[in-house]
């Protein structure tokens, strides 16, 4: 037996996955040894694949062929180094994940454990599968055993119906982005029906078919990552999930619809033409914009989280668009340049989403509350989550010096290189979305002081608040591992840039386009030091180092008494908790200012009465525009053809007879 | 040469760490003789920092550390953005560690910091002024990201010391673009800095105030920290204003003999820009919060005309 290649390694890390959500099945009622040992051993397995991973970014490209499935269909899985990144996407953020899911399934309804166990560890392995699959076939499998695995963890409190309805709209458009990416393979198989990527990378039929292709691959993975207008469905089935779930499906799930798109784009389909950037530069800003427009009025805390992950797949696109139009005219260094940035924020946004996914977990745990408006305050009780939560909502707020600022400033720099696009109109048009980038990441620091403000600080909005217990060890264990991600992703920007470099020349075929050498380590500079450089160290030492000087100083000369009072509010004497600003009051000047995107419902109370009741219910217009027409017009549909359903079982009969009869005269000749 | 970088930068620090409160008084003697009233002495914000320092804190029972944290973290914020303007030279140890886009994301983390510190007592008014401050911000931090974009399109940089030295060296072309961005910098100057047509640095009226409603609980050394701060935020802006638009005399060594010829033409200018601000906040009135997003959204229109206009008129060269 010779020794295990490196991809062998990583199938065995999936089917430990596997083997522990099938122990825990059988181990169903003991729920202890489910939380107290699956799922930690689910968590080790998890870093393990990440090690593992950082080893397949710096080794050869590996193949394997699974004699499993179909005859003469093997599963054909290879290891190359946009999976890599990919998988240790996976496993660094799942890692922390699984931990907190260790100590938050504890407190849940131990009926289902078991069940939930080999769901959440089915959906984690076909992750990587779908990663790892190299052909049509086994990446179809993979991609549906996924959605489905989501689908049975987002419906776990199936008895509500309102979770029904949000998994079964889940369901729904995961399947019409199936169908979509199916045909998209097909299209490019071609006539030959080999559904190997590698042949699929020979696809070379005209400049229509592979714009079809593209274009269908881009509704299947765009409805799984939520790019417009196929999102509707991330604000119902976040929050419908439980908090460990949303997690995985926000933080992880959505990246594998980024790798498809990526695989398809520029691996498969090589990305010659410059206008599909340019689509996606639109489709991307358009994502954008609308997510953190409508995160910044949600009242639900997970599905102001939810629409913030809209936001973060828009700014993934606009910099995955700009890759492919550097790409296009050839520009690689700025190419491999914006597709760091892209990468790098996918993985970014793979470890604050899910920080603030858990947190919004521990808070709905202790609360039972997800509504804004009955939190606040909640830094007493709950100190743990609510500091990790800060670091979560900074980074996420793009501020340096934590991670979401360098991706965010790896991606203006990029838009800053758009002058040299040999293209008149384009490098007039792209500054312009350097513009909406920089409002968008300003939106987004305005929803996440919202999102903190109003549920960590201030005074309880309810009194059952005080009561709040703060999270468990094993859950502060995976908050804190996913905070420190946070904090070293944002400190290290070269480490992970270098690490990076292997996808840029498998994909663009060229990398090193940062000055990342060792002797630099300090200062993330694009191309030399005198263009731009950013030294997220220094920055931190240096505010760390003001804090601690003014502090010190301001203790050695002056004093540190401190007297607690009664707060002032202007004199004013009456003050409860429900005079603060709530989340709708927050949001108020949103509301008004980008008052074309929303479809409000008003109702406005009579200044006379006794009870007044205020109403504002803020809606996706997308469900006016597009979904509930088309539901009208398959709803006319099915009613033209109901005559047909006649519920005797004769007339079916007479149906196949007549179906057989007509292919056997269709095929005759 | 690295020894007369880091000398620059300790100069450069502890001169705006002493200096901003002056540029305050000035402002505001400035005003007070613009309006016909006599002026408190120029030194009045020294004194009140001093009576601040000596007093007691007051603590709301419901603060948490977070809002005894924030002073001191919103003046490392505002003390290491002075420090990073090119304003003496612009051979400055900090000056590779932040570029443009990093220097707003100072300000930005700065005002999530006060923001944040204003929700966290629950009071009516806090977090009325946090939400306001929070509005200004997300408008005018997009504006001030363009203007720096114009300049680094100009001089192909983002690191605010090549901008500088760009800008310094071609003195003699004018680019129009730099007329747009210099409006466009000037109104989210006064927005940032709470001054008149957007915020109103010397009233206390529950209906109009941003920056004073956040800050209502502090007292003793923490609002003493938060006013300093504020005032090295005003010193660190007009620096850069004067950095990007009248950069003439900012020596791109580090020599005894230019930092003293620079100390020079910086008071200058200093004096002269805050003359400027108290002439606008003397002719303008104070316009109502929901003419802000109106004033900011012009200042960003403007920002991106002055960008177009670069890539329009002035690459061709």
């Amino acid at each position: 037996m010779s020794r295990l290649a490196l991809i062998d390694w990583v199938l065995i890390t999936a089917l430990i996955w596997l083997a522990l959500g099938i122990a825990g099945v059988f181990l169903a009622h003991r729920f202890t040894v489910i939380s107290r040992v699956l799922f930690p051993l689910g968590a080790i397995n998890s870093l393990v694949l990440a090690i593992l991973s950082l080893v397949g970014l710096v080794s050869e490209m590996q193949e394997l062929i699974l004699p499993i499935g179909l005859p003469g269909l093997p599963f054909h899985l290879r290891l190359d180094a946009l999976t890599s990144f990919f998988l240790f996407l996976l496993g660094a953020a799942s890692a922390g994940i699984s931990i907190y899911a260790a100590g938050y399934f504890r407190k849940s309804q131990s009926s289902v454990l078991g069940l939930q166990c080999l769901l959440y560890h089915a959906f984690l392995a076909s992750m990587s599968f779908v990663l790892l699959a190299n052909d049509g076939y086994a990446f179809m499998v993979a991609w549906e055993t996924m959605a489905l695995s989501s689908f049975f963890l987002v419906t776990a409190e199936h008895r509500h119906p309102e979770i029904r309805r949000a998994g079964y709209l889940y369901l729904l458009i995961a399947h019409i982005g199936s169908v979509a990416i199916l045909l998209s393979f097909g299209l490019m198989a071609g006539s030959t029906g080999d559904y190997t990527f590698d042949a699929m990378r020979q696809f070379a039929d005209g400049a229509f078919w592979r714009t079809t292709a593209f274009l269908l691959a881009l509704v299947g993975f765009g409805a799984k990552a939520g790019i417009l207008p196929l999102h509707v469905w991330l604000p119902e089935a976040h929050p419908a999930a439980p908090s460990p779930v949303s997690a995985m499906m926000s933080g992880v799930m959505l990246k594998t619809a980024i790798y498809g798109l990526l695989r398809v784009g520029f691996d498969l389909l090589h990305a010659h033409t410059w206008w599909w950037g340019l689509l996606l530069l639109l489709v991307g800003l358009a994502t954008a914009l609308f997510g953190v427009v409508f995160s910044a009025v949600q009242t639900d805390m997970k599905r102001l989280l939810a629409y913030s992950s809209i936001e973060n797949i828009g700014l993934i696109t606009l910099g995955m668009g700009l890759t492919l139009i550097f790409r296009a005219f050839g520009m690689t260094g700025f190419a491999s340049l914006a597709l760091t940035a892209t990468l790098y924020h996918c993985l970014n946004h793979a470890f604050f989403k899910s920080l603030l996914f858990l947190s919004t977990g521990s808070v709905l745990h202790a609360t039972g509350e997800r509504n804004l408006g009955k939190l606040g305050g909640l830094i007493h009780q709950m100190p743990w989550v609510a500091w990790l939560a800060l670091i979560g909502v900074l980074a996420s707020a793009g501020l340096p010096p934590l991670n979401g600022f360098v991706s965010e400033w790896l991606l203006l720099q990029s838009f800053l290189f758009t002058p040299e696009v040999p293209h008149g109109y384009l490098n007039m048009l792209l500054p312009v979305f350097a513009a909406a980038i920089a409002l968008i990441a300003a939106l987004a620091g305005f929803t996440m002081v919202k999102f903190f403000g109003v549920v960590f600080l201030g005074q309880p909005r309810e009194e059952k608040l005080a009561q709040a217990r703060d999270a468990s060890r094993l859950s502060r264990l995976g908050l804190l591992w996913l905070a420190a991600g946070c904090v070293l992703l944002g400190l290290m920007p070269n480490v992970i840039v270098s690490l990076l470099d292997p996808v840029m020349q498998l994909l663009i075929g060229f990398g090193r386009q940062l000055d990342a050498r060792p002797e630099n380590w300090l200062f993330l500079a694009p191309f030399y030091e005198e263009r731009a450089s950013y030294s997220p160290i220094i920055f931190f030492c240096g505010i760390v180092a003001m804090t601690l000087v003014s502090w010190l100083a301001v203790r050695r000369y002056f004093h540190s008494r401190a007297k607690r009072v009664p707060p002032w509010d202007c004199g004013f004497p009456l003050q409860t908790g429900r005079m603060q600003d709530t989340s709708e009051g927050y949001s108020q000047p949103i509301r008004r200012i980008f008052s074309p995107f929303f479809k409000r419902t008003r109702q406005h109370p009579s200044p006379f009465d006794a009870e007044p009741r205020y109403l504002s219910i803020v809606e996706d217009p997308f469900w006016y525009w597009l979904y509930l027409p088309v539901a009208w017009i398959v709803e006319q549909g099915t009613r033209v053809v109901d005559f047909l359903q006649r519920g005797r079982i004769a007339i079916y009969l007479l149906y196949s007879f007549a179906t057989l009869i007509t292919l056997l005269v269709l095929t005759r000749g | 040469m690295n020894f007369y970088a880091l000398i620059a930068q300790l100069i450069e620090l502890v001169a705006a760490l002493l200096l901003a409160p002056l540029l305050v008084g000035w402002v505001n003697q400035c005003r007070a003789w613009l309006q016909n009233r006599t002026a408190p002495p120029l030194l009045q914000t020294y004194f009140t920092l001093h009576k601040l320092f000596h007093k007691e804190v007051l603590l709301a029972h419901n603060a948490s550390p977070l809002f005894r944290a924030a002073p001191y973290a919103i003046f490392a914020c505002m003390a290491l953005a002075s420090a990073i303007v090119p304003t003496l030279s612009t051979n400055l140890v900090l000056a590779p560690a932040a570029d443009a886009i990093a220097f707003v994301g100072l300000f930005a983390l700065a005002r999530v910091f006060i923001a944040l510190a204003g929700m966290d007592v629950g009071t009516s008014f806090g977090s009325l002024g946090s939400r306001r401050e929070m509005l200004i911000g997300f408008l005018a931090e997009p504006a001030l990201l363009m203007v720096f974009f114009t300049t680094s399109l100009i001089s192909h940089s983002t690191s605010l010391s090549s901008i500088v030295q760009t800008l310094t060296r071609t003195d003699l072309i004018i680019y129009p673009s730099l007329a747009f961005a210099g409006t466009a910098f000037t109104m989210v100057s006064l927005a940032e800095n709470a001054r008149v047509p957007v915020d109103n640095p010397t009233t206390h009226l529950e209906l109009t105030m941003i920056h004073e409603a956040m800050i209502l609980e502090y007292s003793g050394r923490h609002l003493a920290l938060i006013e300093w701060a504020a005032s090295l935020k005003l010193f660190a802006y007009s620096c850069l204003g004067i950095a990007l638009f009248v950069p003439f005399g900012i020596p791109a060594t580090a020599q005894p003999a230019d930092l003293m010829l620079a100390a020079f033409y910086m008071l200058i200018k200093l004096a002269i820009g805050g003359f400027v601000l108290a002439l606008i906040e003397t002719l303008s009135a104070k316009m109502r919060i929901f003419r802000a997003p109106e004033f900011l959204g012009t200042a960003f229109l403007l920002a991106v005309l002055a960008m177009l206009v670069h890539l329009l008129l002035e690459t061709g060269r």
